[in-house]
């Protein structure tokens, strides 16, 4: 019987931008790295290094130069079915309720609005913002807004799952929360997850598995994996001495690359 | 912007900062309405004696004139039948002008806004009867469409066309990509992404330009029947200033004034609930 494809293989990527002064700036070179299907993948790196324009090739929003992305064992030309995608910045709708914001997915799907809307009221209430259904995202505090970006994204059931250090704006206690809310909503499903960020911490407590990258041109350093049981409890896992052995062989890791791009900034403020 | 306007960030209330401000505003309030009062009464009671002793009311008229002469326009009616009639079709003249021109001036700005080949396409087209004094084109329109209100309409709707379209051109640019992606993801299609996102978020864009916009219509709408009517309160202002009647110059300006104040706080209506989702702004408050 022939193997499952995994949910996301990066075979050899290199992906170039067209600069405003017309030269070119290679954001990953020759990346490789296979997420299966169910497995949580943390992918930390230095600042700008390319992790982000990873995720937009997977999405299908971005195309590649050369090498081959695949999703479900097929190459990605357009967005792929079922994947969902946590922004950086704020995505949610500012002129629709939180209510209508998570209904916004079945809707362009072509659900029927009651259909909709009672989907989306039992999303609003899972990720803790019952009773806030009628507010407008302006009214609403951050991590709030995160929530709500959160239920938007899971209410699609994607089996692939993208996040562009989701948490990455809001405060300590703040963003603890929202990871053992991620933890707690992704354990009863089988997505994939690959989850973008430099909060190391943040990176091992939630994965299966760490990819390092390396400084700008992003490439695949290292792949470190996170044997430690779940369910976990964020606050709590990270004092424990296994968390703190993975914890200083990615830092080993990542530290010389963290380096040099400290000394190209440097050179470039010289 | 005083500190106490703060923008919301728990979830204990809809508007935290409403409390506070009314009342200070409640105190606020009759001082300016008193102050404002004051200068009417002493700009017109200057003009009343002024025009009484030295200044000839042939020429400049003065405020008890004008106001005989719109209570005679509507008690007697005017030269051209009764002013309610002269009103209803520059009103007419004047909305369907704004209707057509602002519906056009919306779906071609946000076409052209998301549309790269075709903006550059339209670009030194659109710049070029940008600057043609449209104005002049009543005269034309005259020539074409006769005296009836289709040219008045016609005036109407190439001056409002423009102040649409530069908006919701602006307004369908300005769409933050992220949230474009965002919607691409979560599954929506070309047609859905124009219906539930450029165009929400190019509304405050378009709104703000329909302000504008109906003032425009009026002027459009008003120059026309100047060119050549046969009805409409640019006809009277033309037959006021035929029989150098001033008075009957300023109770049409009165008219007309008082038709595009209440047309702006329809507006004002309808973009408060259009856009009842946008944090209440501190600009908005002081607003003119």
């Amino acid at each position: 019987m022939p193997e499952a494809p995994p949910a996301i293989e990066l075979r050899g990527v290199t992906k170039r931008f067209e600069t405003r002064d017309g030269g070119g700036h290679t954001a990953t070179r020759d990346m490789s790295f296979t997420v299966r299907q169910g497995e949580f993948v943390s992918v930390v790196g230095p600042t700008g290094c390319g992790k982000s324009t990873s995720l937009s090739l997977i999405s299908g929003l971005a195309a590649a130069g050369d090498g081959a992305v695949l999703v479900q064992g097929s190459p990605v030309t357009g967005i792929p079915d079922r994947l969902g995608y946590m922004f950086q910045q704020d995505a949610v709708l500012p002129w629709r309720t939180v209510l209508d914001n998570v209904a916004a997915g079945p809707r362009y799907q072509g659900a029927s609005k009651q259909a909709a809307r009672d989907q989306a009221k039992d999303w609003v209430a899972r990720v803790g913002l019952a009773g806030f259904e009628r507010y407008y995202p302006h009214q609403l505090s951050g991590g709030m807004r995160k929530r709500v970006a959160l239920a938007q994204t899971l209410i699609n059931e994607p089996s692939i799952l993208l996040m562009d250090e989701p948490f990455g704006a809001l405060d300590v206690q703040t963003r603890e929360h929202m990871q053992d809310l991620l933890l707690d909503l992704w354990s009863g499903t089988s997505a994939a997850v690959v989850f973008v960020t430099h909060d190391l911490t943040e990176a091992i407590a939630l994965a299966d598995t760490v990819v390092v990258m390396t400084a700008a041109p992003a490439t695949v350093k290292d792949v470190v994996p996170v044997e430690l049981e779940r369910p976990r409890r964020v606050e709590e896992i990270r004092l424990e001495e296994a968390f703190l052995e993975v914890y200083r062989r990615v830092w080993d890791s990542l530290r010389e690359e963290v380096e040099i791009t400290r000394s190209r900034g440097a050179g470039r403020v010289a | 912007m005083s500190p106490d306007v703060t923008t919301l960030d728990a979830p204990s209330g809809t508007r935290a900062s409403q409390p506070v401000r009314p009342r200070r505003r409640l105190l606020r309030a009759p001082k300016i309405t008193a102050t404002r009062l004051l200068l009417v009464v002493l700009w017109l009671g200057s003009w009343e004696l002024s025009a009484s002793t030295f200044l000839d009311p042939f020429y400049y008229s003065k405020p008890t004139a004008i106001g005989v002469r719109i209570v005679d326009w509507f008690t007697n009616g005017t030269a051209f039948g009764s002013i309610w009639e002269q009103m209803a079709v520059t009103l007419e003249e004047a909305v369907v002008g704004f209707v057509i021109g602002s519906v056009t001036g919306v779906v071609l700005g946000v076409l052209l806004g998301r549309g790269r080949f075709l903006a550059e396409v339209c670009a030194p087209f659109i710049k070029a009867a940008n600057a043609i004094p449209r104005i002049v084109l009543a005269s034309l329109f005259v020539i074409w469409f006769g005296l009836g209100m289709s040219s008045k309409i016609a005036t109407a709707v190439v001056l409002v066309f423009f102040a649409v379209f530069f908006n919701a051109f602006q307004g369908a640019r300005e769409v933050d990509k992220t949230i474009i992606d965002n919607a691409r993801i979560l599954g929506a299609g070309p047609r859905q992404i124009l219906l539930t996102i450029v165009l929400p978020s190019a509304t405050s864009w378009i709104l703000a330009s329909l302000h504008v916009a109906f003032g425009f219509a009026l002027i459009g709408a008003i120059v026309g029947e100047y060119t050549g009517a046969d009805k409409g309160l640019g006809l009277l202002i033309n037959h006021a200033q035929g029989t150098f009647d001033s008075a009957g110059i300023y109770a049409g300006m009165i008219i007309i004034t008082v038709m595009a104040l209440l047309a702006e706080w329809l507006l004002t209506l309808l973009e408060r609930r259009l856009l009842a989702w946008r944090p209440p702004s501190s600009a908005l408050e002081a607003q003119i």
